[in-house]
């Protein structure tokens, strides 16, 4: 894999930011678009776009194809068994939510118990916690040690009768720990337990199978793949998603309506109610090309040498300290820069073109955990380079200097 | 020069190094929390008043450079001000970092004008109003101001 090949592909890194080329090292946030993603896009809406699943004219087909299209692209891109068990979300906080309400909130009693881990999102905290306050349902989480890795003893313990859902992230987006989800999908299935894994930060850099890892739901976002923003995906079990219920109702998510009875669709269409983003879905379809063309294995094998690289540079720095030091890591590096604010950090590289995030990830519990307020958080895509890593270690001493 | 530079000049750095009036008064007969969620800046204001004199005001908490330097700079603007003085200074000081306030012929804001860079800076300017909106909020004892909601400058700019 080559990178300068890959950044021809990407419009947006040819920018300049304050004067300076733009170095973008926030991919855990949100990752940028190749050409032919954004051709695809433009394509859809130039000569393809109708509404699906309705109408019998040209378009309305031509649109409802390539629909379905990009769905059987996410199940390959997941070794799915069917695409039915792909449902289209807004991305992977909606999947979260629809896993809540059509699962969590049709099954789940006071009582039961939901395991959930020191390192989530908060979009796989909050929702549990509303279906927490609603039903009387108990969370309980794995606590994690000084590295940021997931104690497994702790977990294990966490077990009981009335444990009904593992709800667990695949990689951290605050620390990039990788957690070993299929020992602990494992795990939870001796019990008897179904598992939610939060993918959003994983389904960038590593080849994906659901059938492999045995998970009953996967969630994640195009847009951290270099997709579109609006669109994701929840992957679920066909016998679990037949026996959930609807999440949202309306249009395309029905067999026949009266005023007196509705009879749902067929899974996924089910759980689709309303007209999605087609032309965000068209686009995933073609992020997914994009990557697979490029090869995930090879993503994660140079993101892997950049992150031990950006790794050992960094420490090489007086006063810095690693967030976040996991064996197992994704290619995010989160760090303080002692005596200066992360906030700070983060507008004195931008004024020298560098993108970084900086603040709480929306995971307090993990800032909680190491008791800072926030954390930097450079992450890496494979279109990043080492010498951006070194405009990032040249930023970080002007930061120190200003500081000083 | 640069946003940057214009913010992170000398005098704003040493008053986050050396932060003054930093800490508690005793016996305060005002005070507020401030925060800011977005940063995890956070202050509690202490305030002493007499009548409608600010005779004194102290600070303490955590935050980035502009939210501190800020915090330490109000409160040696605003002691021996009264009431009405601080407000139409805080008011000001609003204006200029949301840049709704002409400059040109600005003469109250003093030395407070080193955080007129700030207003390039959108996501730092709540950072840089936080100390002001506790002020406000400790004057008219409420006891804990936001940098989100109501009091949301971006919105309001």
């Amino acid at each position: 894999m080559n990178p300068e090949v890959i950044r021809a592909d990407f419009p947006i890194l040819d920018m300049k930011v304050n004067g300076q080329p733009l170095v973008y090292l926030d991919n855990a946030a949100s990752s940028q678009m190749p050409q032919p993603v954004i051709d695809r896009l433009m394509r859809y809406h130039t000569s393809e776009h109708a509404n699906i699943h309705r109408a019998v004219h040209y378009l309305s087909e031509t649109a409802t194809r390539e629909f379905e299209s990009a769905r059987e692209k996410v199940r390959s891109f997941l070794n799915a068994r069917e695409s039915r068990e792909i449902i289209f979300t807004r991305g992977t906080t909606e999947a979260i939510n629809l896993a809540m309400h059509g699962y969590g909130r049709a099954f789940l009693k006071a009582g039961d118990e939901i395991i959930l881990s020191a390192l989530e999102h908060h979009s796989n905290i909050v929702p549990w916690q509303m279906l927490a306050h609603e039903k009387g349902v108990i969370l309980k989480v794995i606590p994690m040690d000084d590295d940021g890795v997931l104690i497994q003893e702790e977990f294990y313990k966490l077990f009981n009768a009335n444990t009904r859902l593992l709800a667990l992230t695949h990689v951290s987006n605050a620390l990039g720990t990788v957690n070993p989800i299929k020992t602990m999908i494992s795990h939870a299935h001796q019990y008897g337990v179904p598992v939610l894994i939060d993918g959003a930060q994983a389904a960038p850099h590593k080849a994906l199978d659901v059938q492999d890892l045995d998970c009953d739901f996967y969630a994640f976002s195009s847009h951290k793949l270099c997709g579109p923003t609006g669109i994701g995906v929840l992957y679920g079990k066909a016998e679990l998603l037949e026996r959930m219920q609807p999440y949202q109702g309306g249009g395309d998510m029905i067999l026949s309506v009266t005023f007196e009875k509705t009879d749902y669709n067929v899974i996924p269409h089910k759980f689709e109610a309303g007209t999605p983003a087609i032309a965000a879905a068209v686009g995933l379809g073609a992020a997914i090309d994009y990557l697979q063309a490029v090869g995930l294995e090879n993503i994660d094998r140079y993101e892997q040498g950049l992150l031990d690289y950006a790794t050992v540079r960094i420490r090489e720095l007086d006063r810095i300290r690693i967030v976040g030091t996991a064996r197992e890591k994704a290619a995010v590096l989160s760090f303080e820069v002692e005596g200066v604010h992360p906030h700070d950090v983060g507008t004195i590289l931008n004024d020298y073109g560098i993108a970084i995030r900086t603040g709480h990830h929306c995971a307090q519990p993990v800032m909680q955990r190491f008791k800072v307020p926030a954390t930097a958080r450079a992450s890496f895509a494979f279109y990043n380079t080492r010498s951006e890593v070194d405009r990032l270690i040249e930023g970080i001493i002007r930061v120190q200097g200003i500081f000083q | 020069m640069s946003d940057m530079r214009m913010m992170y000049q000398e005098v704003i750095l040493d008053h986050n190094r050396k932060p003054r009036n930093y800490g508690r008064i005793e016996g305060a007969n005002h005070h507020a929390d401030g925060h800011n969620p977005l940063c995890g800046d956070s202050i509690h204001l202490t305030m002493d008043m007499e009548d409608d004199l600010i005779r004194a005001v102290a600070f303490e908490g955590e935050g980035c450079a502009i939210c501190k330097a800020s915090a330490s700079m109000m409160t040696g603007a605003v002691k021996g001000l009264k009431v009405g003085e601080a407000e139409d200074l805080a008011s000001r000081f609003r204006g200029m970092t949301t840049g709704t306030l002409d400059m040109k012929d600005e003469q109250r804001l003093g030395r407070l004008r080193v955080f007129e860079g700030v207003k390039d800076l959108p996501s730092r300017v709540k950072c840089a109003i936080l100390p002001w909106h506790t002020l406000l909020a400790a004057i008219h004892s409420v006891q804990a101001a936001s940098s989100e909601g109501k009091d949301d400058p971006i919105q309001e700019a």
